[in-house]
């Protein structure tokens, strides 16, 4: 009961990082049309950036860790600047495929993908080498009927969990949730009703990149590294757990990633491989029984 | 004189190969070419298999499928399996090496083309992206299998594979794949993975036997995928799981689309220029991927339908009429024929 109980934490935990990723991927493809691969290093870019952040706030450092508001701080700037990147990136490299066929937007992600590898990796003040993350968040453990849960793992479940339901508001309520959604359905009549695609596009991509920089600080706070290609494998579990609930669907998407996160966690505790590849089985059984995903709507094609 | 053009023209392509293997064997003896260079040709060779097999089915029938190196693996495992852990050291393997190296690119291949048609399967229920994601489930879950198999090595791979593969074996295979390709794209079959590409629906209403043709496509592109995984295991003679992970799959797309899709030459010419690029930018060290990307960004931005996007050189091409040209050799084909690939 107690190692079950563990076990759930630890999926949670897992599963929120992959639920703020795979929001950012489904969000993109339901208002784009694209699968951005160079997503996952949005991920990398907030974690590292938060590295550096962190260093700057060095003076606020107080017996090794943060008060609370210097936290808040230095995670709204990641989001900001991890924001900002997301948006230049579709800017200059998406936007003018914007009409070509989708495959030509996902040659170019990849190479978008591998240019934001290897650029900081080339970079000579932050290299290949992977770098310890600083701990942003007090280190207590509790006990639970058995199971012991770290403070660290209530901060990151409750900061995603937050982090959610505010999107799910937000696209649901706000006038721009209003224009993502329109412009998701039909984007010539969205313009033609006097919405600017591409302010929505942008604000799509920024809230994308802004959700992954928090998903990489969470993962970086869990697993305390950060290096260059921390992103790559991340981003495509997260595109797994988006298909999973069905892309482009936001509820979809989260509930993907906590399916996947949990899975994958008590896989692993038979074995690690299978852990791996428990993702990969659950996205084809669910595929061939629903192919849409588990909340997607299927739609039929007309001639 | 007429016929001595149309033969020259029917056999210059091979008779241009074989120039080309002879140059290289030429340069190779002057040492010109050190094993390194030779080394990096070879990979070439492979990979324009792997992308011709891609083509297949991403440029000419309109699939998408983004796990091609899953196939390869499979390749590369089926016929190491039969040439290092069935022949190795026996008689038969010392006395007939270039058999057992053909009989383990063959099963190599039927275990891919199987598996192919495995994954053909929920391409009948799945459409583009949903079907490109099980692809990617399917190489990762065939990696991950590959890992957990220890009589192969598991996760720390085979080695000792007998390098059989030499350049001329991957340029005859390589060669063998273009004309068979070739062949088979302006066949009623290839018209039929066109049509499909075209429109799947108008394909469907004018008879054509979507499911059919669309395994058919991926089985023959994962045989090719099977061969040519196959020949780089016993080119480089040690192969572990994780070297045909996605980022290998992804290659692919990128020589595929960067060369342009639903073009042979362009299939060709990508996957070289690429393969070689990267290590003609080794002086610039950790740049180099940078630059790379950089080059593929802005191919894809300003020439986005890929180097030769739709155009082919000459002998990758048949002309509509040259179907109904009086052939070289042997009679001419009944005419009902020749409706039937003006249909499909």
């Amino acid at each position: 009961m107690a190692t079950i109980l563990q076990y759930l934490v630890y999926g949670l935990q897992l599963g929120s990082v992959y639920a703020l990723l795979a929001l950012g991927y489904t969000m993109v493809y339901g208002i784009v049309g694209m699968i951005n691969t160079a997503h996952g290093d949005f991920l990398m870019i907030g974690a590292l950036g938060t590295f550096f952040i962190a260093k700057l706030f060095e003076n606020f450092h107080v017996d090794g860790t943060y008060p609370m508001l210097i936290v808040g701080l230095i995670i709204l700037i990641a989001m900001v600047i991890t924001g900002g990147i997301a948006v230049g990136v579709e800017a200059i490299a998406y936007r003018p495929l914007r009409n070509k066929p989708r495959m030509i937007a996902l040659i170019t992600a990849v190479g978008v993908s591998m240019f934001l590898e290897n650029f900081p990796r080339a970079l000579p003040f932050i290299g290949p080498n992977p770098r310890p993350f600083p701990t942003l968040f007090i280190n207590r453990t509790f006990r639970v009927l058995g199971a012991s849960i770290t403070s660290t793992q209530v901060i990151m479940i409750v900061l995603a969990a937050l982090t959610m339901v505010a999107l799910d508001r937000f696209v649901a309520k706000t006038k721009i949730g209003g224009q993502m959604r329109a412009v998701s359905m039909d984007k010539d009549a969205a313009n033609l009703m006097g919405i600017n695609v591409n302010k929505v596009i942008s604000i799509t991509f920024f809230i994308g990149g802004a959700l992954a920089a928090v998903s990489g600080i969470c993962y970086a706070s869990a697993y305390p590294q950060v290096e260059v290609y921390m992103g790559s494998w991340l981003g495509n579990m997260s595109f797994v757990a988006a298909v999973l609930g069905g892309i482009g669907d936001i509820r979809g998407a989260m509930l993907g990633g906590f399916i996947l996160g949990i899975a994958q966690i008590f896989a692993t505790a038979i074995n690690s491989t299978f852990g791996y590849a428990v993702g990969f089985i659950i996205l084809i059984i669910i595929l061939l029984v629903k192919p849409a995903g588990i909340m997607g709507k299927l739609t039929i094609e007309k001639v | 004189m007429k016929k001595c053009l149309l033969l020259l023209k029917k056999f210059g392509p091979l008779l241009g190969s074989i120039l080309f293997y002879a140059l290289i064997m030429f340069l190779r003896r002057e040492k010109i070419l050190n094993g390194y260079y030779m080394q990096v040709l070879m990979f070439a060779g492979v990979n324009v298999m792997m992308t011709v097999s891609l083509n297949l089915v991403n440029g000419f029938t309109g699939q998408f499928c983004i796990g091609h190196a899953g196939f390869m693996s499979l390749g590369a495992y089926g016929s190491a399996v039969i040439t290092t852990l069935l022949f190795k050291g026996t008689e038969f393997a010392a006395a007939a090496p270039i058999a057992v190296f053909l009989l383990g690119l063959l099963c190599g291949g039927i275990a891919a083309a199987l598996v192919g048609v495995l994954i053909g399967v929920p391409s009948l229920k799945l459409k583009g992206d949903y079907l490109a994601i099980v692809t990617l489930a399917f190489g990762e879950i065939v990696r991950a299998l590959l890992r957990l198999i220890q009589p192969i090595g598991g996760a720390r791979g085979m080695i000792g594979i007998p390098n059989y593969a030499n350049f001329g074996w991957i340029m005859f295979f390589v060669v063998l794949t273009l004309w068979l390709v070739r062949n088979l794209i302006y066949s009623p079959f290839g018209r039929a993975f066109i049509a499909i590409r075209d429109n799947e629906i108008a394909a469907d209403a004018m008879g054509i036997n979507t499911t059919r043709y669309k395994i058919l496509s991926f089985c023959i592109a994962a045989f090719i995928a099977g061969v040519a995984g196959g020949l780089y295991a016993h080119v480089l003679s040690f192969i572990q799981p994780d070297s045909f992970s996605f980022t290998k799959s992804s290659d692919f797309l990128v020589y595929l689309y960067a060369g342009g899709s639903g073009s042979l030459t362009g299939s060709v010419i990508g996957a070289v220029l690429l393969t070689i690029l990267p290590e003609m930018l080794r002086f610039l060290a950790d740049w180099r991927l940078v630059l790379y990307a950089l080059i593929l960004v802005c191919v894809m931005l300003y020439r986005s339908e890929g180097l030769c996007g739709g155009k082919e050189v000459p002998f990758l091409r048949i002309k509509r009429e040259s179907l109904y040209q009086e052939p070289l050799f042997g009679r001419r084909r009944a005419s009902s024929e020749h409706e039937e690939g003006g249909q499909a």
